[in-house]
């Protein structure tokens, strides 16, 4: 008789390990918030502010799908990861999305079976120097010692730059952004290599920014954007029509402020359709009709994310550049949503 | 089954007597056991293949001999970011070796030398020597580590302190030495061509010398009672002839000194910071368990040794090397292996300062870069493992030279 509960047990234990991953939704609206991945601590991007609350453009990302899908922009549980914690985190299911300026490869996408849901940031991989260094491009950094963080993207690159442009190069590996800034500011290396909108964040928390440049040379595609695991298609859809709602709403016009106003009804079909009040996209993803309005609510459009937390206005101070929407000449462009 | 409480021997074996025979009883517990171990083991191994199949990753070793791609600072074998994962893992087990087997001298020779202290007379001595230990031993590792890289990073000039006109900071004797926040460069011996092998050959047969010398000298002692200053004549075999041959060669071997170029200092040998602060630490810590093992070690042995050895007039510092010392490792040597293994186990604290051992390596960057969780991690395991038992076995194989020979 105990002999089989055990055994019993033993199997049950089995099956519910074994199941499939086939339905992050379902779990995440019976746990009532959302785990999602950011870094630890990259001011502009995700980092915490003087009152604990998490702020910043791929917080807003996690904030807008937590929105849409429970209902509540403050029901996100954020867990801070660093490059090499990352992958694991999310394969291992600790976390139910990946919001980490995270570069989308073709390795990370067929190999590591995560999909990426679409591109929040288009950037490259740039250098910053001391200003009294003396260099004005990076084709001048032979011999130099860099900071670099493990398990990432930069690593790889800045190996291939310096291997096609034959130069030599010391690498300092590092695990996070602080350490990184750390050790930069401490001189222990003369460059600090990671994507041009971490070093212009990372640039903006020193205290005297002006000592420092970043390099003309961009040496690489770095797409970033959120990420989910493989195999839940369902919920993949979600985190990528949430955020092609946002850059669609940015398109339309549809702001924080007009969104409600427009809920009621417009002329436009497709805003009528985004909106729910025409249609039933929502439906179609297992989500009521309002589900893009309140993620538009969260924290607002592209455009207003974008210049709330790293815009021209703020100390980061990014230009739109290619992240401007496509009819303004960049290359964000959404789907239809029809 | 009712219970029977027969106890009559002779009516041969019954299965109840698996439980309630005192004979069998531990047999049959141990068996049980196993059976609950083994099935235990077998649910894990099952439950770890049907994820993976579930997230739709297949378990193989194959990545290993694709392209690397990534630099690694300091490696003591050719690579390149061409080379493979496989000699990413060469490298960071080499960087691993190292640091534990420096480790492992400079932490007997810090341990033996507190350890002897804190027996000292002297008050000061002692308690200096106590302080140490107790401070050293309550602490973590990883505190220790990271105190000792932040404290060469930070206090150190920066190799752009050594240039200009009136610069900041200068390099010691002789300009041969520059410490910097990013390492110590010191000179390198450098060969000219060919010579290199007629001067290892010297060098090996000075070593075949020096222990010629020691056999020859403890033969002669236990002969004639006479001693002869080994360590000297050592000492003096170990250098003349390599410095006499080089300047019969006519200067072959040549000192390389750093300079600055660039960036850095190139040429000469550079000790990064994170190498240093990584042997320093682990050293200091270990040594603080092992002057803790060689105090028991000499309290272990009876007072009256000393005294005897006293009354025949040995001075303080031969009786420590012939009586105490040697009767003292029997109980010192056993917990220095495990001192070893604790210290060759916690250089994967490495990674907090960036120190590309093992860890550094194959547990961090080709895991992460290659996303081989449950392969990575087996393999790490699996050498260290190896690393360990080899440390044991060794170290057995010491212990049963140095313990009690009973004759």
């Amino acid at each position: 008789m105990k002999k089989s509960v055990f055994f019993g047990a033993l199997a049950a234990a089995g099956l519910v390990a074994g199941a499939g991953y086939a339905q992050t939704l379902q779990e995440v609206q019976d746990r009532g918030s959302l785990r999602c991945g950011v870094t630890t601590g990259l001011v502009g991007f995700a980092a915490p502010d003087e009152n604990g609350e998490w702020e910043g453009f791929d917080v807003a990302v996690c904030r807008a799908v937590a929105a849409a899908v429970l209902g509540d922009a403050t029901a996100v549980e954020f867990i801070p990861t660093t490059g090499s914690t990352r992958f694991t985190a999310l394969a291992s299911g600790e976390i139910d999305m990946l919001a980490r300026n995270t570069t989308w490869t073709f390795s990370r996408d067929v190999d590591l079976e995560f999909e990426f849901t679409g591109i929040n940031y288009y950037d490259g991989q740039g250098f910053m120097v001391r200003e009294d260094l003396g260099v004005t491009s990076a084709l001048e950094l032979d011999g130099a010692t860099v900071c670099i963080q493990t398990g990432t993207t930069t690593e790889l690159n800045l190996a291939d730059f310096f291997r096609a442009n034959d130069m030599s190069y010391e690498p300092v590996p590092i695990e996070t952004n602080a350490e990184a800034q750390q050790q930069y500011l401490a001189n222990a290396c003369d460059v600090y290599t990671t994507d041009a909108s971490g070093l212009a964040a990372t640039r903006a928390a020193f205290e005297d920014p002006s000592a420092h440049m970043l390099l003309p040379e961009i040496i690489s595609k770095e797409p970033l954007g959120p990420l989910v695991r493989h195999g839940d298609n369902a919920w993949g859809d979600i985190t990528r029509w949430t955020l092609n709602a946002l850059i669609a709403a940015e398109e339309l016009g549809i702001t924080s402020e007009n969104v409600e106003e427009l809920a009621a009804g417009t002329e436009n079909p497709e805003i009528n359709r985004l909106l729910g009040t025409e249609g039933s996209l929502g439906e179609m993803l297992g989500l009521d009709a309002d589900w893009a309005q309140r993620a538009i609510a969260a924290s607002g459009n592209y455009g207003e994310i974008f210049n709330a937390n790293i815009g021209p206005d703020t100390a980061i101070g990014l230009a739109r550049g290619l992240n401007a929407q496509w009819t303004d000449g960049g290359l964000l462009y959404s789907p239809p949503f029809r | 089954m009712t219970a029977i409480t027969d106890t009559q021997p002779d009516e041969g074996f019954r299965l109840s007597q698996l439980i309630y025979d005192t004979r069998y009883r531990s047999l049959t517990i141990q068996i049980i056991a196993l059976i609950l171990v083994l099935s235990g083991l077998g649910w894990l191994i099952r439950n770890a293949v049907r994820n993976l199949e579930a997230a739709g990753q297949d378990f193989n070793f194959g990545f290993l001999s694709n392209t690397s791609g990534y630099d690694i600072g300091q490696h003591l074998i050719e690579y390149s970011s061409q080379s493979t994962h496989l000699d990413a893992t060469i490298v960071g087990l080499l960087n691993t070796l190292l640091v534990a087997v420096l480790g492992c001298i400079a932490c007997t020779i810090i341990g033996v030398f507190m350890g002897v202290l804190r027996l000292s007379p002297n008050w000061i001595v002692r308690n200096i020597a106590r302080v140490y230990v107790e401070v050293f031993r309550n602490v973590p590792t990883l505190l220790w580590i990271i105190l000792v890289f932040a404290v060469l990073t930070e206090s150190t000039p920066a190799p752009r302190a050594f240039r200009g006109e009136d610069p900041a900071a200068s390099m010691l004797f002789f300009d041969s030495v520059a410490i910097t926040n990013r390492g110590i460069y010191v000179p390198a011996i450098t060969f000219e061509e060919g010579t290199a092998t007629i001067l290892t050959i010297v060098f090996l047969l000075s070593l075949v010398a020096i222990w010629g010398v020691r056999r020859w000298a403890k033969a002669r002692q236990a002969a004639t009672g006479e001693t002869f200053p080994v360590l000297w004549t050592g000492l003096a075999l170990f250098f003349v002839p390599v410095l006499l041959v080089n300047f019969i060669l006519g200067g072959a071997m040549g000192l390389e000194r750093p300079e600055l170029a660039g960036f850095n200092f190139s040429g000469g040998v550079q000790l990064r910071s994170t190498f240093i602060a990584l042997w320093l630490a682990l050293s200091l810590y270990t040594g603080a368990f092992v002057a803790e093992n060689v105090r028991a070690g000499i309290l272990a042995v009876s007072k009256g040794q000393t005294e005897a050895a006293a009354s025949l007039g040995l001075r303080p510092n031969r009786i420590m090397n012939l009586v105490v010392l040697p009767q003292a490792l029997r109980v010192i040597v056993p917990p220095m292996i495990s001192n070893y293994l604790n210290l060759t186990k916690n250089s994967s604290l490495a990674i907090a300062i960036g120190y590309q051992d093992l860890v550094g390596t194959l547990g961090n960057i080709t895991r992460n870069q290659t996303g081989r969780e449950m392969e990575t991690v087996l393999l790490l395991m699996l050498i260290y493992v190896t690393i360990s038992l080899t440390i044991s076995f060794f170290g057995n194989l010491y212990n049963r030279s140095v313990t009690l020979k009973e004759r």
